[in-house]
């Protein structure tokens, strides 16, 4: 089991059968985002359509989980009992990816010296046996 | 049509009721919003408690019953759960890309305060507050300290709409709709709450420029002509957004315009929240800023505008929106 950073508590993720693969691939510390097919246009969350295209036809595509902090707060309230405070929220802006972003947290940093722009990679956090979240951290310089 | 849960969609039943009217399936038409959490359930806490005891089992993937529901996997385990942290997100952006800054959020939570303080309704409006207080009150979500967050509250309140030949014998004097729009912008979906990839350009915006445009173009009128305005503030950065979504200021100068001074009651170039907004009058989904709308322009506000004629009523942005001009005559 992986380092943990957040207490059971937290909110647990809901799945549908789209969405599901993200957190099989999740569980074996693999980044994935949802790649249409006809016309390689990317997203996240997964969704039945392309917003671009409208295939209902895609697929996987595995990312490095490199990223940068495109904006962030530090939250100074409890969401599960036993909680750290203050927690970082993030969006990050996922490395080859397609320009996506993914809302995430950072750990392993003083919330008071997260800025954007900041260079960061995912660490995943083993929250049982078949949970796994991707938390993102500062790329060590 | 917009109608969420939250506070989009306020301004948006207003124009649904005039649409019923003017075309002729209904005469009369109360909007009303009655809120009532304090025992049930609290938008800050998110439904959530956080001293209960955690669920034995271990965290898992739950079953989604909705594609909505599997959307927000993709926040809730992250703990983004509050208003005040998702709006947070925008907010901070914005002060990094523009300069924005907390003392200038703290001045617009300022002036709506004061502008309580005439407010018998007013929750807060025996609460005067400075900006010392704004800059000292606790941190909620990084940059949204206490005093940039609206209040939670029990309240109710209506407006009646009619055609304008019925509303000509009321014992009140009727208020004009010149115009409303309602929707939000392609990719916006939910807004920044549930969506990361909110394209780049409308991040850091109340999502409602589109609507703004189409609003104005309707009206014939621009923001100008606008006397006296009713801006959701459920917190102080998506005021500021808004502010730059409906052309007041330019992009990026929602700050320097908030210090102007141009929001206050007296020498503002533009009165707004002359009932002290949801963050000092009370939280009603913004439906109270309709109410407050057709009170300035009957001479009714406890802030009085003298001789205005067009008021601008927002409601919730950064989600899909909606918005009414009210003129009185």
């Amino acid at each position: 089991m992986s380092d943990r950073f957040f207490p059971d508590g937290m909110p647990q993720p809901l799945a549908d059968a789209i969405s599901l693969p993200f957190w099989e691939a999740a569980s074996e510390h693999r980044l994935v985002v949802q790649r249409c097919t006809a016309c390689e246009h990317t997203r996240l969350p997964p969704s039945p359509l392309c917003p671009e295209c409208r295939s209902e036809d895609a697929d996987w595509q595995e990312i490095s989980g490199r990223g940068e902090v495109y904006t962030h707060t530090a939250v100074h309230r409890p969401i599960a009992g036993g909680q750290e405070l203050p927690f970082v929220i993030a969006v990050i802006a996922l490395e080859g990816s397609g320009g996506l972003r993914m809302i995430s947290n950072l750990v392993g940093v003083d919330p008071g010296e997260v800025t954007i722009g900041m260079s960061v990679e995912v660490v995943w956090e083993d929250m049982s046996a078949d949970l796994a979240l991707p938390r993102f951290r500062p790329v060590p310089q | 049509m917009v109608w969420m849960p939250g506070g989009g969609g306020g301004c948006a039943a207003v124009a649904n009721a005039a649409m019923a009217v003017e075309t002729g399936q209904a005469e009369v038409v109360v909007v009303y919003r009655s809120l009532c959490q304090g025992q049930f359930f609290r938008f800050g806490a998110a439904g959530r408690d956080a001293a209960a005891p955690p669920d034995p089992a271990p965290p898992t993937v739950q079953q989604a019953n909705s594609l909505m529901m599997a959307s927000m996997g993709f926040t809730m385990p992250y703990g983004l759960l509050m208003a005040a942290a998702a709006y947070a997100l925008p907010t901070r952006r914005h002060m990094h890309l523009y300069g924005t800054t907390s003392e200038q959020l703290g001045m617009l939570a300022v002036t709506f305060r004061e502008h309580a303080s005439r407010n018998p309704r007013a929750v807060m409006g025996q609460r005067p507050m400075t900006l010392d207080d704004h800059q000292n009150s606790p941190m909620i979500a990084d940059p949204h300290r206490l005093f940039d967050c609206c209040l939670e509250s029990d309240g109710a309140c209506a407006i009646v709409v009619t055609s304008a030949e019925r509303a000509r014998d009321l014992a009140k004097r009727p208020v004009e709709i010149l115009a409303s729009e309602q929707g939000a912008p392609k990719g916006y979906g939910f807004g920044p709450f549930t969506n990361a990839n909110v394209p780049d350009e409308l991040y850091t915006t109340g999502g409602c420029g589109e609507m703004a445009d189409r609003l104005w173009a309707k009206a014939g009128l621009g923001p100008k002509d606008v006397d006296v305005a009713q801006i959701y503030d459920h917190f102080t950065g998506c005021v500021l957004m808004q502010l730059e979504d409906y052309g007041f200021c330019e992009r990026g100068e929602g700050g320097p315009f908030i210090e102007s001074g141009a929001l206050a009651w007296q020498g503002g170039s533009m009165p707004t929240n002359t009932h002290g907004g949801s963050l000092s009058e009370a939280y009603i989904h913004g439906l109270n800023h309709v109410v407050e709308g057709v009170r300035s322009l009957r001479g009714e506000s406890t802030s009085p505008v003298d001789g205005a004629e067009v008021c601008l009523v927002t409601s919730g942005a950064c989600v899909p929106s909606s918005a009414v001009l009210l003129g009185g005559r």
